[in-house]
Parts: structure tokens; sequence; C-alpha cells
């Protein structure tokens, strides 16, 4: 014991409640000779309980975005997947044959460059490019910025394509209806089980390029099984956004869902990226 | 690459809730299956907090494993993947624990 203060060192003191939540535990710090120095400014240490979810702010931005979103009747979808995957061809195309059928509004995510933008600007939809410099993938806060700027009419859809990358995106909740994960046959059929956290984080898996087919490895009966072992909920479709193949499913299932957001509450509301 | 992010995050949560005293340690609860390594949070968390209130702090990481609940025959069991299947055979689950990213506590420096 400290000769002067009565302190143990680093032994726990007393326990007291602040009439707050949580305990508060009281310790003494230092050693003998701290407090045998200046006993009257010996410091105590509190323990003091936060509970603070930190990813709290993101969850709460996109909670925001959702809801600005379903006011104006807008259906937003976040397009993950590996770089070179072909969303933004994806995007391009969808685009192409439904700029008369919906406004569309694009969100171009990447580390440098507008290059994306231009492709989409040519395509003929309003497009703002984000560029993260170092960051691996978009936050909600930035998709509010975008959205003062982009100014997506009511009913449209906006397209959000997120920094090429399986593995950042799937924790960041932008208040997407819809996290759409995009794999191209180009790439390994067990992508799935080697990111499951973005297969589980997406209600849609677009299997594109299948006019490479035959010529890559990819077993498509193997990719969906090892997506559906990730997630049995999943919708799958197969295209090439290059030939235009499949892409009419594609279009059905926007269709459905632009129609289906107009009248219901976003399903991804409750999705696993707001619990952490 | 992203704990770079969340380690800043976490760093401004501590800091904002020490309001200038000084933070001696840092208790963080980890998912086993939330997709944040513990290793890449420790490995930024002292650069992080260089200049801040939490410079200096210790950080104390609290793995918490994982648990899943299966929707058809609602049994509960641990799981070390997303990808565990129930012993029933369905893999329809609903993961119940082990996404949490969570500061549970700090100690701050008060005056005697």
């Amino acid at each position: 014991m400290c000769a002067t203060c009565g302190c143990s060192a680093g032994a726990m003191a007393t326990m007291t409640s602040p009439g707050k939540e949580g305990t508060t535990l009281w310790k003494r710090v230092g050693d003998r000779s701290t407090h045998r120095l200046s006993p009257p400014s010996a410091s105590l240490v509190r323990v003091v309980d936060l509970e603070a979810r930190v990813l709290a702010k993101n969850a709460a931005l996109a909670v925001k975005n959702r809801a600005w979103f379903a006011e104006r009747e807008i259906l937003a979808l976040n397009f993950v997947s590996s770089p070179g995957a072909g969303k933004t061809t994806l995007l391009e195309r969808t685009i192409r044959d439904l700029k008369a059928e919906f406004p569309l509004y694009v969100v171009e995510g990447d580390q440098a460059t507008s290059r994306d933008a231009e492709r989409i600007r040519a395509a003929g939809a309003p497009v703002v490019q984000l560029n993260t410099g170092t960051g691996c993938h978009l936050e909600a806060d930035m998709i509010a910025r975008t959205m003062r700027e982009l100014v997506p009419s009511p009913g449209s859809l906006v397209l959000i394509e997120n920094v090429g990358n399986l593995v950042c995106p799937a924790l960041f909740d932008l208040g997407e209806h819809t996290k759409v994960v995009v794999l191209s046959v180009a790439e390994g059929d067990d992508k799935p089980l080697k990111y499951p956290h973005m297969f589980r984080a997406a209600e849609v898996l677009i299997l594109n390029k299948l006019d490479l087919l035959p010529h890559v490895d990819f077993d498509i009966a193997h990719a969906i099984e090892n997506a559906r072992a990730i997630n049995p909920e999943l919708t799958i479709l197969s295209l090439s956004a290059r030939t235009g193949e499949g892409m009419e499913g594609w279009y059905d299932w926007l269709r459905r869902t632009s129609s289906l957001a107009l009248k219901q509450p976003p399903s991804g509301i409750v999705s696993s990226q707001l619990t952490v | 690459m992203h704990e770079l992010g969340i380690t800043r995050n976490i760093v401004a949560i501590v800091a904002e809730a020490a309001q200038g005293k000084r933070v001696h340690r840092v208790v963080l609860e980890v998912g086993k299956l939330g997709g944040v390594m513990p290793d890449a949070i420790a490995f930024c968390f002292d650069v992080v907090a260089q200049g801040t209130a939490v410079e200096g702090a210790k950080l104390d990481i609290v793995e918490v494993a994982g648990a899943a609940c299966c929707r058809r025959c609602e049994a509960e069991f641990e799981i070390l993947n997303l990808f565990t299947a129930c012993a029933c055979g369905s893999r329809d689950v609903a993961v119940t624990r082990g996404e949490e990213l969570m500061i549970k506590t700090m100690d701050v420096e008060e005056a005697a």
C-alpha cells in the first residue's frame, strides 16, 4: 500500500453508481513513488461505459438517405463488385435501353479519374463522379452530398456504382434500396465463398460476361450453388452487358422493384450493416 | 483496408466522449463475423491516436464468437463463418451474434 495516499498501485478502489446507466469503477494509477511525490493530485482513472457502435454515424446517415429516397419514390441501387466485373458497362447499356422509360441518375465511385463518369454521360444520364482518393468504399455522407448536386427527380432510378472492391463496401450502408453484386464469369466461380460478406449483404447477384463463358472455366451452376450457400434468398440473373444477352431479365427486375419501391418501405432497412 | 477509417471513427468517438481528459484504455468489442480484423485495427490505433486525447492509450479488443439461429428448426448454434449450415441441413440461418463493432468502455483520467 502507498504510504502517502493509501492506494494499492493499479488496484481497484471503490465501485460507485454515478446515477447513469452502467457501472463506474474507480482505480488509482501510477506507482507509489508518484503518489508520494504528489499525493494531492494523484490521478484517478474512471471507467466510462460508452456502448458506442463504431459505424453508428454512417448507419444514421444511411437511414436519412433511405428516407430521402423513399419520400421521392426513388429506387436507389448500390452496385458492388471487384474491379473489372463490368459494372460500368452494365450501367451504360441500362441507361441506353431504359432512359426513355425512367429518369436515371448515376453516382460513380472510384479512387481516381472521371473516366467512368464520362462513359455514363455519353450514354445519356446525369452523373457525379466521386473520387475517394485512398478510400476503398463509398460512405453514406458522400451519397447525401452527391444527391444535393444531382437532384434526382421523383420516381427516378439512382444507380450508385461503388468502388471496385468485394470487401469494404459490404460494411457501409449507403441508404440504398438494394445492393446488387456483379460477378463476371472471368472471375472464379468460388468468389461467393471467398468474399461471403458481400454476397450476404446483397439481394441481387448479376452474373455478367456470359459471352465469355466458352473461353473460361467458370461453372455457372457452381457459382449459383456457392452464392446460395451464403445467401439462400439471393435473386440471381445471368447476362452479358456487352452483347445484351439476358438484359431483359434485369430490366424486368428493375421495373418490378421500382414499382414496388413506390408502395413499400425498402426491404434493406434492417440490413446486417446496421447492427455493427 | 477499411480498418483505417474504422479506427479513425473509434478514436474520434472516444476523444469526443473524453472531453479533453486523457484516455488510458479503450475496450473494443469485435465480432468474428463482422468483416473487421482486430489485428488491423490494433495496427492503426497508435498512429491514429497520435495528437489526440487517446494518444498512448491501451487498446483491448474483445472478440465475440459467431452464433446463428436456424430459420427451419429454430436451433441456435455457434458458427465459425457465414456459410456454416445448421445440423438439420438448412443453410437458411440468421446470424445472431458475431457482427459486433462496439466501443464498450474507456478509462479516463480524472483529477483526484
